[in-house]
């Protein structure tokens, strides 16, 4: 525990939050990625998210393994996904107001069911520790690397790929850009979307699960500070493509752990300021990338925001 | 009388009328003290909230009185409804809002309308001649349990770092972090003590990254005042440093690791307030104790604490036992290099000037701003 790093205690921190940090925002902005692709808005993702959390640790401690809460977080966040999925093929149904409410009914469930599991304490998510070849313990800390980001990863290339090659990637963007031309083609429109919306909902389960299970790794009912909700803002930064919502939530998280960090080496004053860093980044991104006319150029046609 | 008419006053105005046909007076029996627990996050988060908690569930098991709880109100005009329904609808006469930000404006607000009611609050914000006198103030010296913390902190680090996780610059967190160097320089003067605030009383993610900007920073004994110490303590048990809690026992979360913390003690004391009330007595609108008046107490030492750190943290404690210990005393600058105070100057524990506290001291790197 010793070795002073100076300021190059800022970077390594940096990467060592992107790594943590990020795994949430990954997680959802891909499941939300793969919704908006369909042609669908899903802003309960924060409720799916918590609700996750609370069912991955409930069901990890009940079980002893963290892996099983994995599943059942994924399993929830699926059947919310359903859920919302199933009510927005009716006629008249305003898929925004229902993902709100959405939201909060994963929110109110998720502190009701639970109560019982603030206190005990559930296994952790295993981690790889990638910083082997260091004998700085800061660069080995920064570098213990949990198996869930690495999926992830995994997941933002393969979701790029599948949309981009796969016959299944296109029946998606069809139905995203345009119903109509979806049907012509003889493609049911509301049973991707039932799909895409669900595969989302999982997705964002297992990023609650990543919270209660690994970074912090313990449930409380303060434990998302609206991961969720930014993570639905970084899909629409990262313009509906899932290796920029890998960048964009790497991003995030590292932005997230400058506040702490600059604390450390000194900067003292003003940390306030710090702490809006990763908001600040984002409006700038979004100001230096955007010109007049093509901001939703990428965005799929049938998105309620769009049309 | 005036209320906002929300869902819960609605209620509680129909269910009064339904009661009123049907009782024809006061029952016979005597009615039971109704007292109102307010907590501003969950009742069981090994921190602040379980402390009270802990205290409400003492209360509880008293003869003649009835104890309501409502968790997770925000310091919002959520606080005054619920204060309100307490009053209204269960007939809460005794009320313990117990969140720092509860006070100003929300318990100013309503007691005035309810010269009746008692509103007791958790912190050293009441003044006689602004506030009302139904309202009163009790507060423990916790800092002397940081200080105590600070002593076996500081025969532990191998670093002559330690580091604090803070949420807000106020008063009373000051306090605990000043206390919390000094104690340990009690051990080692070369001892610095890293402090990060988060800026929320609970923020999980952020405590997370704090903790870990710390243990980065080679801090290998680290301590907090957060709502919710539970991440901070197996975070950095994780990261492999010691730790010392804060508001309630947490050596269950990391019971090697966990050298002693300082807790709050709110059972005896809301017992004892409880007590006043049933005997017909108002209790006094400033309270004030510490580990003599048994308002704090220490967690039992891990198994961490060396022999030399034992005997000096027990002789310490039997010190401060006596009463009137000086933790802030001269010569003392704060880390501005200001004159804090001279040499031999010396603030009590229950010197009144402690609770508008705005400096580090020496050694503390951090700043309040």
């Amino acid at each position: 525990m010793s070795g002073d790093l100076g300021l190059w205690a800022v970077p390594v921190a940096m990467l060592g939050g992107a790594i943590r940090v990020s795994t949430p925002f990954l997680f959802v902005s891909l499941g939300e990625c793969l919704t908006e692709r369909s042609g669908r808005i899903n802003l309960g993702l924060e409720g799916t998210l918590t609700f996750g959390a609370m069912a991955g640790y409930a069901l990890a401690f009940e079980s002893g393994s963290a892996w099983v809460g994995v599943g059942a977080a994924a399993a929830a966040g699926a059947g919310f996904g359903a859920f919302h999925g199933w009510i927005c093929r009716f006629k008249g149904v305003n898929d925004i107001a229902m993902g709100i409410a959405l939201m909060l009914l994963g929110i109110g469930l998720a502190f009701f069911f639970g109560k019982p599991y603030i206190q005990p304490v559930a296994p952790d998510l295993p981690s790889i520790p990638f910083g082997f070849w260091s004998d700085v313990p800061q660069v080995q800390a920064a570098l213990q690397v949990n198996v869930l980001f690495l999926v992830g990863v995994a997941l933002a290339f393969g979701m790029a790929w599948m949309l981009r090659n796969t016959a299944l990637g296109l029946r998606i963007r069809v139905v995203g850009d345009s119903t109509e031309a979806a049907r012509a083609i003889g493609i049911a429109p509301d049973r991707v979307q039932l799909w895409a919306t669900a595969a989302g909902g999982a997705l964002a389960g297992v990023a609650g699960a990543y919270l209660s299970l690994y970074y912090p790794g313990s449930w409380n009912e303060g434990l998302s500070s609206g991961q969720g909700l930014m993570a639905v803002a970084l899909v629409i930064f990262a313009r509906w493509n899932p290796v920029l919502c890998l960048f964009a939530a790497l991003l995030f998280g590292a932005a997230g752990a400058l506040g702490p960090a600059l604390q450390t080496v000194g900067f003292t004053s003003g940390y306030y300021l710090f702490f809006a860093a990763p908001y600040v980044l984002t409006l700038a991104l979004l100001i230096f990338t955007s010109t007049p006319g093509n901001a939703l150029d990428s965005a799929p046609g049938e998105l309620s925001i769009t049309k | 009388m005036s209320f906002r008419l929300d869902r819960r006053s609605l209620l509680a105005s129909t269910a009064a009328m339904g009661a009123t046909a049907l009782l024809p007076g006061r029952a016979l029996a005597a009615d039971p003290l109704t007292v109102g627990f307010i907590y501003v996050g969950p009742k069981d988060d090994f921190g602040y909230n379980q402390a009270h908690a802990e205290g409400a569930a003492a209360v509880k098991a008293m003869a003649g009185v009835k104890v309501i709880e409502e968790e997770n109100v925000p310091e919002t005009v959520d606080v005054q409804s619920t204060m309100e329904s307490m009053i209204q609808f269960d007939g809460a006469t005794l009320l313990f809002p117990t969140s720092f930000g509860y006070f100003d404006p929300h318990i100013l607000e309503v007691a005035p309308k309810y010269p009746d009611i008692r509103f007791q609050h958790a912190a050293g914000l009441w003044s006689a001649d602004k506030h009302p006198m139904n309202v009163g103030s009790y507060f423990g010296y916790i800092g002397m349990g940081q200080f105590l913390n600070g002593i076996t902190a500081g025969h532990a680090t191998t670093s002559k770092k330690i580091g604090f996780v803070a949420a807000k610059p106020i008063p009373q967190v000051l306090l605990n972090i000043n206390s919390f160097l000094l104690g340990a320089r009690q051990v080692d003067p070369e001892i610095t003590c890293q402090v990060i605030f988060t800026g929320e009383w609970s923020l999980a993610v952020k405590e997370a990254e704090a903790t870990n900007a710390l243990a980065d920073q080679g801090c290998d004994v680290i301590t907090c005042h957060v709502d919710g110490p539970k991440v901070v303590m197996e975070t950095a048990a994780g990261r492999g440093a010691f730790v010392c809690g804060y508001h309630a026992n947490q050596s269950p979360l990391a019971p090697e690791k966990y050298l002693t913390g300082a807790e709050w003690n709110w059972a005896d004391v809301y017992t004892g307030m409880v007590q006043t009330v049933l005997d017909g007595g108002t209790i006094d609108n400033f309270v004030r104790g510490g580990l003599a008046d048994g308002f704090v107490k220490m967690s039992p030492l891990g198994p961490a604490v060396s022999d030399a750190a034992r005997a000096q943290f027990e002789a310490t404690r039997a010190e401060i036992m006596k009463g009137g210990y000086s933790v802030i005393k001269g010569p003392l600058k704060d880390n501005a290099g200001n004159v804090i105070a001279a040499e031999g100057q010396a603030f009590a524990e229950d010197d009144i000037a402690l609770e508008s506290m705005d400096y580090l001291v020496e050694g503390v790197i951090g700043s309040t701003s």
